[in-house]
């Protein structure tokens, strides 16, 4: 269980989060739905290390761990997807998955059952990361993630810029995860996608959480009301 | 005919020196995105370490290899935990700053430790002995730094491209805060990697002091050399670094042609010059 409690998140003199509280039950998924800047992104990152938070604000099954480095909250199988994919342009493709692997956790995740579920990707192994369509990134960089073997994988803003098509590779990939009992904690532009992903869903407005359901049951109207904040 | 050959040999043979040199300043840069301004100074301290190390072990000068490599590897990797991980990706400025102060110290402490007397490190007959191939003759010395030079660079560019540390190295220089997000701990590495540049610093080093008189005051004429070698070559490229050098080298020897004194006032001019038709250096990728 992941479990944030009252979090505050700071960017120097900006407090970007106020109080956040929810919690990740190991194998849910739960969507972030919120506008831009309401502070999706920057609770991921508290999540993953690389804000600092406070310790006792981040609960790893009762224990504290906000505040940790990114290495740290690898090793207790915390992984950020980055929005934006961010691949390293230096490195091939396998070389991207290579790193990762080998910082992160053991299980089932390897470089092989990545190609075994996505088989176009072979041919592109020793291309350079930035040289694929965006597509292939993503699934690139949510790979990178697996790999690491994540108890918790937090997705930023996957499906971005991506046509339907591939939006829903990337979420066949993701699915997967999920089937192994992997939690995913869901930014997504798509409030529609984001309900129909998840089993949860947190509305984020400003920093604070204004609202959380059932995806299932979701009022789209009073999501719609929180997403835009009137 | 076969003294404009010699002559050109010559001139590699000492751009491989300072292609040694921008090796490791070749490295920080490229991975840290930091310059280190003291790297000069460090090469003049690490043949002052093998000055000391013969006269304490009455080892040859090559053998002293094997202690001031060691030596400047843990320098390196102190200076950087201790010291420069404060200030490396802060503000570029900053390691501007630190380093500067050091050269300024490390300069005085020689000078204070080892006077200011030029001096150099005694090699027997290595630096008389020469190869004869047909009408030109190379010396055994140079030759054998060219050699270790290439080795070196040869050597950093297998760890580069084929090496988990390699692929630390090049994700770390891409970005480092994801590098951080897939496991890298940047700042470990960066000690790693500083104890690494200031290993082939001190290798440098006594083939320079073994090659050329030194004094404490030598050091940033070293970094100017290296400095040019890699900016030269273009930014970040390890084999633009090692031509760098060369071309330096090159223009210094034929420089001395023209007018004895004037060998490094050419590798200058040829910098300058090469710097205004191609900015991003030779094999750098043009700015957008």
């Amino acid at each position: 269980m992941l479990r944030i409690e009252s979090l505050d998140a700071h960017y120097g003199l900006f407090q970007a989060l106020f109080g956040v509280t929810l919690s990740i039950a190991p194998g849910e998924t739960v969507a972030l739905i919120g506008s831009n800047g309401a502070g999706k992104t920057t609770l991921l990152r508290s999540l993953a290390g690389a804000l600092r938070v406070r310790a006792d604000s981040v609960l790893l099954d009762g224990e504290p761990v906000g505040g940790s480095a990114e290495r740290e909250q690898l090793s207790r199988g915390i992984a950020l997807v980055p929005e934006g994919r961010r691949l390293f342009a230096s490195l091939t493709v396998l070389e991207n998955m290579q790193l990762a692997a080998a910082n992160g956790r053991r299980g089932a995740w390897s470089i092989e059952r990545v190609l075994e579920s996505f088989p176009a990707l072979r041919a592109l192994l020793s291309r350079p990361a930035t040289a694929l369509s965006g597509g292939q990134q993503q699934l690139v960089a949510i790979a990178r993630a697996l790999v690491c073997n994540p108890a918790f994988l937090l997705c930023d803003e996957v499906s971005l810029g991506l046509s339907p098509l591939v939006v829903d590779e990337v979420y066949r990939l993701l699915a997967i995860a999920r089937g192994d009992g992997m939690a995913i904690v869901l930014v997504e532009q798509n409030v529609r996608r984001a309900l129909t992903e998840s089993d949860r869903y947190v509305c984020i407005q400003k920093g604070r959480v204004v609202l959380e359901g059932i995806s299932a049951s979701a009022d789209r109207h009073a999501v719609a009301q929180a997403y835009f904040g009137v | 005919m076969a003294g404009i050959v010699e002559l050109l040999i010559n001139g590699l043979l000492l751009g491989a020196l300072y292609a040694l040199f921008a090796l490791g300043l070749s490295l920080s840069l490229g991975v840290m995105k930091m310059i280190n301004l003291a790297h000069g100074d460090f090469i003049v301290l690490g043949a002052y370490l093998a000055g000391a190390a013969m006269s304490t072990t009455g080892w040859p000068a090559l053998a002293c290899i094997g202690l001031v490599v060691p030596v400047m590897f843990a320098i390196g990797w102190a200076l950087q935990a201790g010291l420069l991980n404060r200030v490396v990706g802060a503000h570029e400025l900053s390691p501007l700053l630190v380093t500067f102060g050091l050269s300024v110290v490390i300069q005085n402490v020689l000078m204070e430790v080892f006077t200011a007397n030029t001096r150099s490190l005694p090699s027997g007959d290595l630096a008389l002995q020469g190869l004869r191939l047909g009408d030109v003759s190379i010396g055994l010395l140079p030759l054998l730094i060219g050699l270790v030079c290439v080795a070196l660079y040869a050597g950093t560019h297998v760890l580069v491209s084929r090496t988990h540390l390699g692929r630390q190295a090049r994700a770390v220089a891409d970005d480092s805060a994801t590098a951080r997000l897939v496991g890298v701990d940047d700042r470990r590495f960066f000690a790693l990697m500083a104890g690494f540049v200031m290993a082939v610093t001190g290798l440098a080093a006594v083939l320079y002091g073994v090659r050329t008189p030194f004094a404490p005051t030598a050091g940033p004429e070293r970094l100017l050399f290296a400095f040019e070698a890699v900016v030269l070559g273009g930014l970040g490229n390890l084999w633009g670094s090692f031509a760098g050098g060369l071309v330096i080298g090159l223009a210094q020897v034929l420089g001395t042609q023209v007018s004895t004194g004037l060998g490094p006032f050419f590798s200058h001019l040829v910098f300058l010059v090469a710097l205004l038709v191609r900015p991003q250096g030779l094999f750098g990728a043009p700015r957008h």
